[in-house]
């Protein structure tokens, strides 16, 4: 039913993510064991970069998602040190530097609004139900930079069934933790604080949407939205909300934090559309992470035989 | 010669003529050593378009600062001030045009209809003439009119602080404090030469009276 349009990835683009592994691996060691030889002190960069390379708890990884990209993934160091999480800061590399402060665990989830089975979940009881599977795909940021990311997670559609919506959950609306002793970029009006996102519900069921709880075959580090995360891939990045703590069924069309910020940038929607034109910078092309050359920036982020039917009739001018 | 030009020129003007050049040096270690991050080539946009508006407050900050310490010598380093805000300035316009646009003239035509773009442009092309005139044998030529056209520069400034509100996300914060910063500079100015001389014949008759 879903088939991937592999037309979008150029040939060249592929590499194997076994050998990355191995590579990785590789590096890794050599960065370990020469760091044994040298004087600790000589090499401070090198040991710190081989430790933080994987030092989250691996997660159990029962598949592969059909969707998987074979692009080259983005380097783990960048997927964990260029980051938008204003939470901690408007930098790309406040995230990475100020994330200690969050606490992950313990963590509850909320489940609630119009739904048979609403509740507050320990995150383990609220994970525990769910194969986790493997999930390489693009992540369009809207500041016109990509990635390739390997997320590991599990439908939020599987959550959604879960929680038995009534015939009124139109909509789903998620919100992040608040509280600045975490958050210390919560002190600051940059954002009206809880950050808070939302979906159509259809857009929600989509087999595409993913809760995050992982990247790379690890936990996910604090600076990439632990403990769990959104991940909507054809839709620009700030749409992937992070350190979720609510889910709530809702009969209106939420008003997520950007639109509020920005409404004459940031719609609702915020597919990702190389022909809408509202922030101030072009979404025509897009630097992926690690590369020299611009590409061009693919309708829906080259998810188009996925979703585009979820927009059907749509103007996406005005339904931006 | 004297110990006051010995100080300017063997002193003061190479070792502001340095510092202004570390930023530069900084980045060119930085991007030979693979240290610009994820996005170097938004880090070197970025920095070079920062350091251009840092330079040009710094060059509009020389006559207050002069007013008001009695510093006479500070005004020796503004045109080497001026002239790296230039420099700098020139240097953005190519990373723009080279590494971002990759200077296909359709893409960069394709972005002049972009409110930031163009104050960019606008306040880089002021800075043309200012640079052109900038040399000794130009102030003497152009004697009063050199004043009166180096009064852009405060058009300059005005169009680099607007094209750093028009192309940032949401974090009017850092342009906001380069804005406020630049209507201090033009503040004193309003002050020190409109305002004060119309007071101070005001204050001299109260006192005579
Ligand atoms: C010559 C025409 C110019 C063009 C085409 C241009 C273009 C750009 C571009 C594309 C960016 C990056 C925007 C982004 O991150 O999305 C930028 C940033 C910036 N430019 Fe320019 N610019 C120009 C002139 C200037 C001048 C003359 C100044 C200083 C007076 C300046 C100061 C800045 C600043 C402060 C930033 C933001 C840096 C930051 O976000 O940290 N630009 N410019």
């Amino acid at each position: 039913m879903y088939i991937r349009k592999s037309s979008d990835i150029k040939p060249s683009e592929i590499t194997d993510r076994e050998v990355y592994r191995q590579r990785r691996r590789f590096l890794g060691l050599a960065g370990a064991s020469a760091a044994g030889i040298a004087a600790a002190a000589a090499l401070p960069g090198l040991l710190s970069a081989s430790r933080k390379a994987h030092a989250q708890a691996r997660l159990a990884v029962a598949y592969q998602s059909p969707f998987n990209t074979k692009e080259a993934l983005t380097p783990y160091k960048d997927v964990t040190t260029y980051n938008n999480f204003y939470e901690f800061g408007v930098g790309k590399s406040d995230p990475a530097e100020l994330a200690a402060s969050l606490k992950p665990h313990p963590w509850t989830v909320t489940i609630d609004g119009a739904c048979a089975r609403p509740g507050s979940y320990h995150l383990e009881d609220f994970i525990k139900p769910h194969a986790l599977g493997d999930y390489v795909y693009r992540h369009r940021c809207v500041e016109a930079w990509s990635m390739v990311v390997p997320w590991v997670g599990f439908p939020l559609a599987e959550v959604i069934k879960r929680a038995g919506p009534t015939g009124a959950a139109k909509y789903v609306q998620f919100t992040t933790l608040l509280d600045p002793r975490m958050f210390p970029g919560q002190r600051l009006p940059v954002l009206d604080w809880p950050y808070t996102e939302g979906l159509r519900m259809d857009e929600a069921m989509h087999p595409l949407t993913l809760l995050a709880v992982g990247l790379y075959g690890e936990v996910l580090p604090n600076q990439n939205g632990a403990p769990l995360r959104l991940v909507v891939p054809w839709k620009y990045g700030f749409k992937s909300i992070k350190s979720i703590v609510r889910i709530s069924f809702v009969e209106r069309q939420p008003i997520t934090t950007w639109m509020r910020a920005v409404p004459s940038r940031y719609g609702f929607y915020s597919n990702v559309n190389p022909d809408v034109d509202r922030v101030p910078w072009s979404q025509r092309y897009e630097r992926r992470i690690g590369d020299l050359l611009k590409r061009k920036t693919l309708m829906f982020n080259g998810y188009g035989a996925q979703v585009a039917p979820l927009y059907a009739g749509m103007n996406l001018n005005t339904y931006y | 010669m004297s110990t006051r030009q010995n100080f300017v020129r063997l002193g003061l003007k190479p070792a502001v003529f340095v510092l202004c050049l570390l930023p530069l040096l900084q980045q060119v270690w930085w991007a030979y050593t693979g240290n610009l991050g994820a996005n170097p080539i938004g880090e070197l946009t970025n920095e070079s378009g920062v350091w251009s508006l840092r330079l040009l407050l710094a060059t509009l900050a020389i006559t207050p600062l002069r007013r008001l310490t009695g510093w006479g010598w500070l005004i020796s380093v503004r045109r080497m001030l001026g002239l790296y805000a230039f420099t700098y300035g020139v240097l953005h316009l190519a990373v723009y045009w080279g590494l971002n646009q990759y200077f296909d003239l359709s893409l960069i035509a394709g972005d002049l209809k972009r409110p930031y773009i163009i104050t960019g442009y606008l306040s880089l092309l002021f800075m043309v003439p200012l640079a052109a005139t900038s040399t000794d044998a130009m102030v003497r030529r152009l004697g009063r009119r050199w004043q009166k056209l180096h009064r852009l520069v405060y058009a300059v400034a005005i169009l680099g602080v607007l094209h750093y509100l028009l192309l940032v996300k949401i974090d009017f914060l850092p342009p906001l404090g380069y804005g406020l910063a630049l209507a201090a500079l033009l503040g004193w100015r309003v002050w020190a030469w409109q305002i004060a001389p119309r007071l101070a014949p005001l204050g001299r008759r109260q006192q005579a009276g």
